[in-house]
């Protein structure tokens, strides 16, 4: 067994026991834990297969950005998750039942499983050889040349998920005392200033 | 030799335990959403398997949308909890049903 089997199956085994671990987790901060290391796992996956720059997308937008914001949301919402888990082991039997159904749909697909007679000849992008050109290098070739208008309409959709993430959750309170600036800076000494001449002894 | 067959079966693992969760945990929407991640994330080993096996690259040009739609979908719906949970005290997928506005 060569080094390169030995990081898959290692890479592989981190992957299920986090998928796994995040399913079953009791709390859900384990449970984005063990998302993180899923995803880490399948990081050391993408390397593998000479994918560098996925794998560093990967670490950065999902350990980065989603993995933190489930963290965030998780630790921010005040939820009894003990009640939550209540009905549990009702649905074991029957997650297991459709899991092992689905595995076993899968295995005899990959079973009878081969590459069409002219897949080869069909690539509609073939990855040139890495001592020419390297992966970052010929992926960025063929998302700004063949795929621009997917990539423009990739970033359309992460604008319309940041506003709409926004919208949703933006809320003005109404009864909270807020600053004001335009109204402060109109504001004259004439009619915010009142000069009293107070009598002695007698005050206001 | 670690061919294709073994990412594909990898994949097909962490997919049905992404199906595995989201029958598991019912109710928790949170640990819902982080199932649907786990199932996206298959699907992009496999993406990224086929593209490095077959020798093309568009495997992973379409690994970067999913990823994108990953996200968003991640975002979002986690403003929907937040809102929810703001309005409901709850994040019990049972207490969805009722629409009032």
């Amino acid at each position: 067994m060569s080094v390169a089997d030995f990081a898959f199956y290692a890479f592989a085994l981190i992957v299920l026991v986090g998928g796994l671990f995040t399913v079953v987790s009791r709390h859900p901060v384990h449970s984005v834990l063990w998302l993180i290391t899923a995803f880490i796992g399948a990081t050391g996956l993408f390397v593998l297969l000479g994918a560098e720059f996925i794998a560093m997308l990967l670490m950065i937008v999902y350990v980065g950005a989603v993995a933190v914001l489930f963290l965030f949301v998780v630790m921010m919402l005040d939820v009894d998750f003990a009640a939550l888990r209540a009905g549990m082991a009702e649905y074991l039997p029957i997650g297991l039942l459709i899991g092992v159904i689905l595995l076993m749909e899968l295995g005899m697909i990959y079973g009878v499983w081969q590459f069409a007679d002219g897949a080869e000849a069909a690539r509609a992008a073939v990855t040139p050889p890495l001592e020419q050109v390297e992966n970052t290098a010929a992926l960025g070739m063929l998302i700004y040349d063949d795929y621009i208008l997917l990539f423009q309409l990739a970033g359309l959709i992460l604008l319309v998920a940041m506003i709409g993430a926004i919208v949703l959750t933006l809320h003005h309170r109404p009864n909270i005392k807020r600053q004001n600036v335009v109204a402060q800076m109109h504001r004259d000494p004439a009619s915010s200033i009142e000069l009293k001449d107070v009598k002695p002894g007698q005050g206001l | 030799m670690v061919g294709l067959e073994h990412y594909l079966s990898l994949a097909a693992g962490l997919f049905v335990i992404g199906i595995f969760g989201l029958f598991l945990n019912r109710k928790n929407v949170i640990i819902l959403l982080m199932s649907v991640e786990l199932m996206l994330l298959s699907v992009n080993i496999n993406l990224i398997a086929f593209s490095r096996f077959l020798g093309d690259s568009v495997g992973q040009v379409f690994t970067l949308f999913v990823l994108t739609v990953a996200a968003a979908e991640a975002s979002i719906g986690l403003a929907i909890l937040v809102s929810f949970f703001r309005n409901r005290g709850s994040i019990d997928v049972e207490d969805v049903n009722v629409m009032k506005g």
